[in-house]
């Protein structure tokens, strides 16, 4: 199975306010809330972590979770996000743009 | 030639909304007259503009207001359309051009576009509220139709000056922001006083059977106020702009939910 990187959306701007991580879509101003486990996934997207080192990392270390499970469900979170926009993946490293959308 | 110049001055007039000057100007009278007349309290003939647009009359009954605004940017240039307007708006040389039928509407809404545009890039905004000064203090009362943006303003008592029951106007100034007056009316059908005042408190509208004022987290009170923020641009980097701009008011004006009955006593709650 191929590796799979995820990378924030530079065409998105994003904050986090009182625990919550909530993300606007630049290209049409749609407002996303994301939940404890999209965040996590948010937070970690750099383009080059593989998304199975981020769901060892971030998550089976937070969850008592099966790490396969947890893979598959983040695996379709982070594809689910990607179909809004919010996240870029790809099985190659993703390089950085100019500039990340979270301003904090 | 004397005459020559009289008439051009005559033909153009200033707009100052939020301390910020658009000059309009304009081959035709009786538009002038209409705007003058529009609004009242925030006309000026100051050599000073900030903006200046020139409108282009089209012969009547062209156009449909109640068509969807578009607007959009292209190498720096924003094109601001409607079924009863276009225009063109540059930010560069901060000049504009519209044509349009002799109706204070298209202006109007043409004039709401270019501020939030302009508003945008410096960490302000048009909102969905109405606002108001009590002692020295703005507050704002944010809600979407029928939330009771009039119904507050028209319960207002006399001390209270009210800026606007429909689109408030907000600016950053240092490190708060500043609501100032506006001539963009909803029902009440009143322009708001042309005076400004430091906004010490934002309220989210509701109606229900007492006067409460109660604390709202931080995550609900900016989903509320983004549903509030006039925004029309479908332009990434303004929207971000705007995005942000929403955390930065959050984080430093306080936001409660004000539900209230409609009588004057929500008033005592208020200033």
């Amino acid at each position: 199975m191929s590796k799979l990187y995820i990378a924030r959306s530079p065409r998105v701007a994003a904050r986090s306010l009182g625990g919550e991580m909530m993300i606007m879509s630049g290209r049409d101003s749609t407002l996303f809330t994301l939940n404890q486990t999209a965040s996590i996934l948010w937070r970690a997207a750099d383009g080059f972590t593989p998304l199975e080192e981020i769901v060892q990392q971030k998550i089976c270390s937070e969850f008592e979770v099966d790490p396969a499970e947890a893979l598959q469900d983040a695996e379709t979170l982070a594809r689910e996000l990607a179909g809004h926009q919010i996240l870029q993946i790809s099985e190659q490293p993703i390089p950085p743009p100019g500039a990340s959308g979270e301003a904090r | 030639m004397p005459e020559l110049t009289a008439e051009i001055d005559r033909l153009c007039l200033t707009i100052e909304i939020g301390e910020m000057p658009v000059r309009v100007h304009t081959t035709d009278p009786f538009f002038l007259n209409l705007l003058q007349d529009r609004y009242a309290g925030f006309v000026n003939s100051s050599e000073h503009a900030e903006i200046d647009l020139d409108v282009e009359i089209a012969p009547p009954g062209s156009g449909d207001p109640d068509a969807p605004v578009h607007v959009t940017c292209q190498r720096g240039r924003w094109t601001l359309q409607r079924g009863d307007f276009f225009a063109e708006w540059e930010p560069a040389s901060r000049h504009g051009w519209i044509r349009q039928t002799a109706n204070p509407y298209s202006i109007d809404a043409v004039l709401r576009i270019v501020h939030t545009l302009v508003l945008a890039t410096e960490g302000g905004f048009l909102l969905h509220a109405a606002s108001a000064i009590r002692n020295g203090k703005a507050f704002l009362f944010a809600g979407v139709s029928e939330a009771g943006k009039t119904t507050i303003s028209r319960l207002a008592p006399p001390d209270v000056t009210l800026l606007t029951d429909e689109i408030s106007y907000v600016r950053r100034q240092g490190i708060g922001y500043v609501a100032f007056g506006t001539p963009f009316t909803g029902e009440l059908a009143k322009l708001g006083e042309n005076v400004s005042a430091p906004i010490a408190a934002l309220y989210l509208l509701a109606k229900g059977d007492e006067n409460r004022i109660d604390s709202i987290a931080p995550g609900d009170a900016a989903r509320s106020f983004l549903a509030n923020v006039l925004f029309f641009a479908k332009d990434e980097e303004l929207v971000q702009a705007t995005f942000h701009s929403t955390f930065e008011f959050i984080s430093r004006v306080p936001v409660f939910r004000l539900t209230f009955v409609p009588d004057a006593r929500v008033w005592e709650l208020i200033g």
